[in-house]
Formats: C-alpha cells, structure tokens, sequence
C-alpha cells in the first residue's frame, strides 16, 4: 500500500473539515415534510446534484420546520443539512439575511467584504473552504437559493448554471 | 528514410513531450491527464497546422480565385483525403466534414432517415449509447411516428446480443449503435451486428466517437452504412467532425442545411444541389479544424494505431489490476472485450468530490454522468468517475491515480 500524507493537502482539509464530512454523511432534516407550504427543487446540471427543500410556514412568518430530500455531492448535501439546522425557527426575514450573506460570501472573492458582515454566519463558515474551489461554489449554494425560491413562492425549479 | 526523419518519428515512449498542455504543473502537481475521453490533447503538429494555416493561407474555400482561398481550398480538400485513407473509404465524396460526431448523427437521423420513416418503423440503438446516440432519434421518431427500441445491457456492460438479435425485426430502419462505449469502455461486437444485418439489407451507424482514438477503422472492413466521428477525441481541434457516408446512400439523401457551398445553381425557380460530398456542407466550413483534423491523422499514422492499440491494452490492463486492489472501489464497466476507459465508484463517495480531490493532485479525471445518464440509471448510481487513457499515458500516470484515490478514501475516513 502506498503511503499517503494527508495533512500536506491544507485546502482539500479545508474544503472537507469534518463538520462537512459529517453532515454530509448523516444529513439533518432529511426526508419529505407532509405538510410543507413550500417547497422547491435546485438542480445543479453541471454535477448532477438535486435536492428538494420544504418548508413549513406560519402565519407568523416563521418558519417551523425545514427539511430537504434528494443526492447530490458532499458539499451541496452538507450544507442543504446546515440550512436546515440553522433556519428552522427564524423569520423569513432572517433566513433571507442569512441566504443573502452565505451567497456573497462564497461567490464574492474579496475577502476583504467579510467584516462588513452584519451576522455571525457560525457554523456556516464550514463552507468556507469551497472558496478555493470555484467549480464546487454552486454545489454549496445550491440550498440557498432553492429556500429563498420556495420562500417566494416560485414553484420552477431552479439552477445553478 | 534517412536517420535524420527516424529520429522525428514519435513513437509511444517519447510521444508524451509532442504534447505541449501536458507539459505543465496543475495544482502544483505535474499533470496526469485522463480524461481524453472527454476531450484529448492536442499534439504540438496540429496546433502548428492550425497556426500556420491562420497566419499565412487564411481564406474562404472553393470560391475565390486568389492565391489564398487556393492554399485553403488545397489545404481542406487534402485533410479529406488523408482522412479517407485513414479509415479506408472507397471515395472522398464519402467523407462528409461536420461539425463532430453529434452533428454527424444528427445528419442522418434528419436527411436518411426522416424522409423514409413512417408510424410504425423502428430505429434499434443499445442501453449504453450516449445522448448523442438518443436524443436524435428520438426527435426523429417524434417526427415521423417511428418507434425508438433500445436493445439491453447486462451487468458488464456489454451487449445482450440474444436480445439484439430478437429485437432485430424486419421493421427496423437503421441501426445505430456505439462502436465503443464512452461510459464504460465496452467494444460493441459491431461485426457480427454488421453482418447479420446486412444478410438483411438494414442499414447499420456506428457512433465511432470513441472507437477512432484507440484502434485503426478500416470503414469498408467493418462494412457499416454510417461511421460518425470528432477530431477533438483524436487529438485534433474541437468543433470538426467527420460523418462516413456509404456514396449510394449518401446520394440518395436530400440535403441536411441549406446555403452556400451545397449549390451548383440557385435561382428563384428552384436549386441544384452540389454533387457529394458538398451536398452535405452548406456554409463555409471549419477550414482551420479541418486541417487540424488531417494534421492529427498524420500524427496517428505516424505512432501507428496497432501500435497504440497494444500499448492501451497493456495500460488497460495494468490500470484494471492496480484499481482492483483499492478497497471500497467499484468498477463499472467490465466487459470482456474493452478500450481504454474505465468508471467506477469509491465507497459512498460522490464522483464530484472525488473529482475535486484528484484534480488537487494534479490528476484530471472525468465525473458526472458522461452523457449517458440511460447507463448511470442501469447501474443504480448518479454518475461515476472515469479514468481514460491515451497513447500518452503510462503506468506513472495510473500509479498517481491510485495514490490520489486513496488520498480521498482517507479524507472521508
């Protein structure tokens, strides 16, 4: 067998920390919701990746549950799961927040914008390490946009190409 | 030949340095290309024919009287040639230039077999072709009523002939069927498939896209109607394409597109078309690709297909072995008869991430579902990985696949 140093590889560590492995291994919230008032799919046509996200919402604007079902790669399953976590019991309104400040942060190359971030992104900045791989940033925002889709009513199913 | 021309002949020990892309560091790695499948590199003698043609012989073809539109017209008729007689076609009216294999396909789906189908006919492909060997005809039968049969795999990959040979009725049209299989490597047993149905006047297309590259096609041989191919998979340019015609045929069809080049005479009353193979090439062509096409075939005939057909049975066969011994992998596509490519699955790895670890390592690597999701779908899984080998590669090559793929099982460890 062929030894192989897998601490010289610090971005690809980066890129799969454990908290990614993990949730891409045991997805959260995973499954159908019966009584979802929203849903939509993403689809990601370049990898292959489909996930369809529901959502429970109240007439107070909060969202009560969230769950999403479908396969995909390692880092668009584990951050369909961190939404999940995070989302559930925020207002639209936050959870919109946070879909505006996931995207600009892995789409946006300058660094230097993070400060200005008016929200504690916590577990969120797992994802940080797909920054480094551009061809993988639509992987990992793929449940972002199918929640700000389903949250708007939009019943198409969107993509990321 | 003197020893200064041997010395210039590539052979397959040196041939990787006549490869300028693959002379270079990825991901500071120094690159492990296996994905000629996909698309294969370019030798330094094509990308010179393309620059010396743009340079100094640029010029529309078959109209002008001028110096250049003749060294351009020279140049593209001559690529023709040299790829008549590098798959054997009895006439050069029976090698129509296109755009690639896809367009190819296309062309006889809309101009051979759109004017004769009627509800009720059948057009007879396989489980394992790729969308370029579906999708075509599938408009074709929406357009005509015909009915798209599609003849089973077993869990190899290979062909079901007992199936084929069942489903082989005197109502099938045409017969289209990959030589080669891009997603898992399988040679089709295409001469026995030719014979049979020759013994009953139905007409055969071998989508050649990946037969091309790997092993020497001899078109009166094999004895099929149609054999459709892409420069870009036999180190040629991208966007160039050759569909091989049987002349009889090729004449009894209407044209595919209309416009300029295809014509003898226009006028309001009505058109004579071009005589062959000009009836098919409406629009001024990829002139540059075209002779980039012709330099590739130079090149191949240079190395010599036997021999780079032994050297990628070797590769194959060292690359099955050492790919076998990794835990966890899955290899799909492990027909008896195989060229060079091979898919597989590691652990519950998803082939993107896969990807994404190889190609941090300097090894390039094709993942998705190789436009053959009908495959991805029979084997239960959505999408593979896949290692294509070249005759560029060598066993260093498959030994950092290994590496790099045992690297990833231990990330998601």
């Amino acid at each position: 067998m062929i030894a192989v140093d897998i601490h010289s590889n610090d971005e690809l560590r980066d890129l799969y920390r454990e908290l990614i492995v993990d949730h891409a291994r045991s997805p959260r919230h995973f499954g159908k919701l019966s009584d979802a008032t929203h849903t939509a799919e993403g689809i990601n046509p370049l990898c292959g990746d489909k996930l369809r996200l529901f959502v429970r919402l109240g007439d107070d604007n909060v969202i009560s549950a969230v769950k999403f079902e479908g396969s995909g790669c390692a880092i668009s399953i584990a951050s369909a799961s961190l939404l999940t976590e995070l989302v559930t019991e925020m207002t639209v309104d936050e959870a919109l927040v946070y879909f505006t400040a996931v995207t600009r942060r892995l789409t946006d190359p300058d660094k230097s914008n993070d400060n200005d971030e008016a929200i504690d992104l916590g577990k969120l900045r797992a994802l940080d390490g797909v920054r480094e791989f551009p061809s993988r940033v639509k992987c990992a925002i793929l449940a972002w946009h199918a929640l700000n889709s389903a949250i708007h009513g939009q019943s198409a199913t969107v993509s990321t190409e | 030949m003197t020893q200064a021309q041997t010395k210039e002949m590539p052979t397959l020990a040196n041939c990787r340095r006549d490869f300028p892309a693959l002379c270079q560091e990825v991901n500071e790695h120094s690159l492990v290309y296996l994905d000629s499948a996909a698309s294969a590199q370019q030798p330094a003698s094509v990308i010179d024919s393309v620059t010396h043609y743009q340079c100094h012989d640029h010029a529309n073809v078959h109209r002008g009287v001028h110096t250049l539109s003749h060294r351009a017209t020279d140049a593209y008729e001559c690529a023709r040639d040299k790829i008549q007689s590098f798959i054997n076609a009895e006439s050069r009216s029976e090698i129509v230039l296109t755009s690639g294999a896809t367009e190819s396909i296309n062309l006889v789906a809309q101009s051979f077999c759109r004017p004769q189908l009627k509800a009720g006919d059948k057009i007879l492909i396989t489980h394992l072709e790729h969308h370029s060997n579906i999708v075509p005809w599938q408009i074709v039968c929406e357009q005509s009523g015909a009915e798209l049969v599609v003849a089973p795999i077993n869990d190899s990959g290979e062909l079901d002939v007992d199936a084929f040979g069942t489903l082989l009725t005197d109502d099938v049209c045409l017969i289209a069927i990959a030589h080669v299989s891009n997603a898992l490597g399988t040679i089709n047993p295409v001469r026995d498939i030719i014979a049979n149905a020759r013994s009953r006047n139905i007409p055969v297309l071998l989508d050649g896209a990946q037969g091309i590259p790997h092993m020497q096609i001899d078109v009166q041989e094999l004895g099929c109607d149609f054999y459709a191919f892409s420069g870009h998979k036999m180190f040629g340019p991208t966007g160039v394409g050759v569909l091989y015609g049987r002349e009889a045929l090729l004449d009894s069809m209407p044209p595919y597109q209309g416009g300029g080049d295809m014509i003898l005479e226009v006028s309001f009353s009505g058109t004579t078309f071009n005589e062959l193979p000009y009836k098919f090439e409406a629009g001024t062509p990829n002139i540059s690709g075209v002779i980039g096409l012709g330099a590739a075939v130079d090149y191949l005939r240079s190395v010599g297909m036997s021999n780079i057909e032994k050297h990628e049975q070797k590769l194959l066969e060292y690359m099955t072995a050492e790919l076998k011994e990794i835990d966890g992998i899955r290899l799909i596509g492990t027909a008896v008869d195989k060229a060079s490519v091979q898919s597989f699955n590691v652990d519950d790895i998803h082939p993107h991430d896969l990807g994404t670890i190889l190609d941090h390592q300097g090894v390039a690597i094709r993942t998705g579902h190789h436009c053959a999701m009908p495959v991805m779908e029979f084997f239960g899984v959505p999408g593979t990985a896949r290692a294509s080998l070249a005759l560029y590669n060598n066993t260093d090559d498959i030994d950092r696949l290994t590496e790099a793929i045992i690297k990833a099982r231990q990330i998601f460890a």
